[in-house]
């Protein structure tokens, strides 16, 4: 079923948590919902739930409004941060609950519950806890248990509230592969709330940033991640290097590098910003490759495969990132405190941004 | 160096003065213990002791017919109906109370937090003051009330809306911190599944708040059955109809009765002695629980 939010407001007090926001989740498909805490991509979440009422703007399921839907009648599947898990009633009753507590006209009989318990606890893999209570669960665990209570109400929709959050880096890696791959089998609509850029371009089909309360880019992953919109969205998804470069004719110049520019081709001289990933800065040991920048190394790490240097080039005051492959590395002969010539392979240029550029 | 062999002693060490600076000396403590103990001793157990003394001082027959007396019967099933109206009614309202402060951002919300504390505040005898400037015939609602030939002061209602109102705060502020605590996920949790309102609450919020709760209205009960001031005020003390135990005990003992006066008295320390003992069984189960919950 299809999700659509249509010019959806949202205040609390001063604070405007969502702004005028509209966007379309297909049928299908799983999206996850990216921003830094305060982007208001959790109250969009809740709203979509029903669990807020938003200000003004409207909610449809498949077309149908669903605005002033009540919680219980949305059938969305909710997944909380904290698993929320009912403390009181062991792991069975847990999942059971949403399909014990239909109206008795339609509430499936014992049996029927019983074995549909049993398939999800074997979906999340822990049919051996039915009878455990959820103290007595890893964090991990308890996360799975909260996901097959959601599905066992059978949600048109089904969403997740940084549902790997409370979880420990290893668990969190596991669970979000899982969680993909349950997604594959079961291809229900998801929604998934995330402020862990890694966690939101591995796990899902499209990817909607956000940021104080606006949605500041909407794509496929790779997208979002080789073409970010702004620089806002640059910065977010991971580690970049800002050059300050001079753009003319469709050309930004950071001292004898040039770097092709053609939306900018109409601006004559006016100030710019280079934006880089440090993986996508050429690293040489000489200067026979026209076009690169002398700088010195300042530091090595080595990080498993890549090492990581922090260079300085004569211009800039601040240290350039870089990354390559420790094959790479030894080839170069590079060493800590030594020399060396870099070139931006990938970049994009921005007009300096006065909102950015004070923050 | 070889720190694993001088790492045993001077962790010994360590322990040993760690041991010797937070500890207070034995004769101090022994004389802690005992002036505690002596202290309730004197003030608890003592007078506890001349009540059951007093009231079986002229036998087990006399008590038996201080107990039976018709004023006596009629006192007690007084305090149990007066209990049986105003613990519900606190539940209820406390209930629906910390609901509201723990679920709900709203204005004012402070201000509620405060007024609930005013009965604790408030001297029981002002209670029943302004109860009966409200109800009594010169008062505000007086002319209303006996236009309709409804009787609150000096009746039932009166007592029992004095004693509700004394007892207001125990429900209330025994769940609102243990709902805030808990907040509100379980309930959302329950509301995506599909529960209405109704079921989550009845499924859901109280089986959480169901140890709290049971604290409560045992506190409320007890303070509810021994509440006298205020129902003094507004009772008339009409002897076989307004009088409540406590008050009871009163007349007893100003008509200088006073096996009378301690054998009804016993009763209402039994009471209370039972109450006590419910409310350790609640806290110990509760300790219980919250320990298996933290493994």
């Amino acid at each position: 079923m299809s999700i659509e939010i249509d010019h959806v407001n949202k205040r609390f007090g001063d604070f405007t948590a969502i702004d005028n926001v509209s966007l379309t989740f297909n049928d299908g498909e799983l999206t996850a919902l990216l921003g830094p805490s305060g982007s208001g991509k959790t109250t969009l979440l809740r709203v979509i739930a029903g669990l807020e009422q938003p200000d003004n703007g409207r909610i449809r399921f498949h077309g149908e409004d669903a605005t002033d839907l009540h919680v219980s009648k949305r059938s969305v599947g909710f997944v909380f941060q904290h698993y929320a898990l009912f403390k009181h009633m062991s792991v069975f009753e847990n999942v059971a609950y949403g399909l014990r507590v239909k109206p008795r006209g339609q509430r499936p009989d014992k049996a029927v519950i019983r074995d549909k318990v049993m398939t999800l606890l074997s979906l999340v893999q822990l049919d051996w806890t039915a009878h455990r209570y959820p103290h007595q669960l890893s964090g991990g665990q308890r996360q799975r248990i909260a996901l097959a209570r959601a599905l066992a109400v059978e949600p048109k929709v089904l969403l997740l509230d940084e549902p790997f959050g409370a979880l420990d880096a290893k668990v969190r890696a596991e669970l979000r592969r899982w969680l993909r791959r349950l997604h594959d089998d079961i291809h229900v609509t998801s929604v998934f709330v995330t402020h862990d850029q890694e966690e939101a371009l591995e796990v899902s089909d499209r990817v909607v940033v956000m940021n104080q309360g606006r949605v500041e880019q909407d794509g496929a992953p790779e997208r979002i991640y080789d073409y970010p919109a702004n620089p806002f969205v640059y910065r977010f998804l991971g580690n970049v290097n800002l050059f300050h470069a001079r753009i003319h004719n469709g050309v930004a110049r950071i001292g004898d590098v040039a770097l092709e520019a053609p939306e900018f081709a109409g601006y004559r001289d006016a100030p710019g910003e280079a934006y880089v990933r440090p993986h996508d800065i050429e690293v040489f040991a000489d200067r026979h490759h026209s076009g690169a920048l002398h700088a010195r190394i300042e530091l090595v790490s080595r990080v498993g495969p890549t090492v990581r240097l922090e260079l300085r080039t004569d211009e800039s005051a601040h240290v350039v990132h870089a990354e390559l492959s420790r094959h790479r590395f030894q080839e170069l002969g590079l060493v800590q405190g030594g020399e060396a010539w870099i070139r931006p392979a990938h970049s994009r240029v921005f007009l300096p941004d006065t909102e950015l550029a004070a923050g | 160096m070889s720190s694993s062999i001088t790492a045993v002693p001077a962790e010994a060490v360590r322990s040993a003065r760690w041991r010797r600076a937070t500890e207070e000396p034995v004769w101090l403590k022994r004389s802690l213990i005992g002036l505690a103990l002596a202290f309730l001793g004197l003030f608890l157990v003592l007078p506890l002791l001349v009540v059951l003394y007093s009231a079986f001082s002229q036998g087990l027959h006399a008590w038996a017919m201080a107990v039976t007396e018709p004023d006596a019967l009629a006192a007690i099933r007084l305090t149990l109906l007066v209990v049986a109206i105003a613990v519900p009614a606190n539940l209820v309202f406390g209930v629906a109370t910390a609901w509201a402060v723990a679920k709900f951002e709203f204005r004012g919300k402070s201000v509620l937090i405060s007024i609930i504390d005013m009965p604790f505040a408030i001297s029981p005898v002002v209670v029943g003051l302004i109860f009966v400037v409200m109800f009594g015939s010169q008062g505000w609602l007086g002319p209303w009330l006996s236009a309709h030939d409804l009787k609150v002061l000096y009746a039932v209602p009166g007592i029992v809306i004095v004693v509700v109102f004394g007892t207001l705060p125990f429900i209330a502020r025994e769940l609102i911190p243990l709902m805030q605590q808990q907040g509100k996920e379980e309930e959302e949790a329950s509301l995506t599944l599909g529960a209405s309102g109704w079921k989550t609450f009845w499924y859901v919020t109280l089986p959480n708040i169901k140890w709290g709760l049971i604290y409560g209205v045992i506190l409320c009960n007890a303070r509810a059955m021994g509440e006298f001031g205020a129902v003094a005020v507004v009772s008339g003390r009409i002897r076989g109809e307004t009088n409540t135990l406590p008050l009871h005990i009163e007349v007893l003992y100003n008509e200088y009765q006073f096996t009378a006066a301690f054998a009804v008295s016993s009763l209402l320390t039994g009471l209370a002695l039972i109450t006590i003992v419910i409310k350790s069984l609640v806290e110990w189960h509760d300790e219980r629980r919250a320990r298996r919950a933290a493994h």
